[in-house]
């Protein structure tokens, strides 16, 4: 009983986050413009580390684990310097 | 075969309503994102993933590593501390990025209290060069 309710829950969890992985794909593509595709790059990076996680859970492995913490945090990195470089024209001044 | 057969039934169901939670605003904010009109609306549906969203999941990946693993709770807490503290700040610079641009552009979106920016916040160039003042 437990397990049917555990492997349900995260079955449906993967899909629902695959499908928000799509949702920003379909968002990066359309545009239209340059500070919506960084914000939609910044909610595909927190959809995949979600997915990440989900995953790990399902699987019991914790390497998906660390690399959803490395998502998290080099998700940041990326996103501040895409912001900066759309508010200056140059990321390092 | 991964140890979810372990878990019981207690346990099992705040972990699934913890998922299910964090999985369906994490899909409510994609969605929202794609459909809301202007690039200001946008930035408020993300943030659906990264309050709950993250909290939800972390929450219920917490609940079952400590059972699973026996594992400290601390590494999913390092995640959810780095998405809730850090998003903001990325989105508070987006925001300031894109009125930036639209000030730029004089866009015609905006609205006209806004297409002025602070005097002490603009360079006197660009104030005789984007015409706002005599």
């Amino acid at each position: 009983m437990s397990h049917t309710i555990l492997v349900w829950s995260l079955t449906y969890a993967q899909l629902a986050l695959a499908l928000a992985t799509c949702l920003a794909d379909i968002r990066i593509l359309k545009g239209p413009r340059a500070q919506d595709r960084v914000l939609a790059l910044d909610t595909l990076y927190i959809a995949v580390m979600l997915l990440f996680l989900v995953t790990g859970m399902r699987l019991g492995s914790i390497f998906l684990f660390e690399a959803a913490m490395v998502i998290a945090v080099m998700g940041f990195v990326a996103s501040i310097a895409l912001a900066k470089f759309l508010f200056r024209g140059e990321v390092i001044e | 075969m991964s140890g979810l057969e372990t878990v019981p039934l207690w346990l099992s169901i705040p972990i699934a309503l913890f998922v299910i939670l964090g999985s369906n605003l994490t899909l409510i904010g994609a969605w929202g994102f794609l459909r809301l009109s202007s690039f200001y609306d946008r930035l408020h549906a993300p943030t659906l993933a990264t309050s709950w969203g993250t909290g939800g999941v972390t929450i219920a990946s917490a609940l079952l590593a400590s059972w699973l693993q026996d594992r400290s709770i601390l590494h999913e807490l390092i995640i959810g501390f780095a998405v809730i503290v850090t998003v903001p700040v990325t989105l508070m610079l987006l925001a300031r990025a894109s009125l930036h641009r639209d000030r730029m552009e004089r866009a015609a979106h905006l609205p006209p209290e806004l297409l002025l920016m602070h005097p002490s916040l603009e360079r006197p160039s660009e104030v005789a060069a984007s015409g706002l003042v005599e």
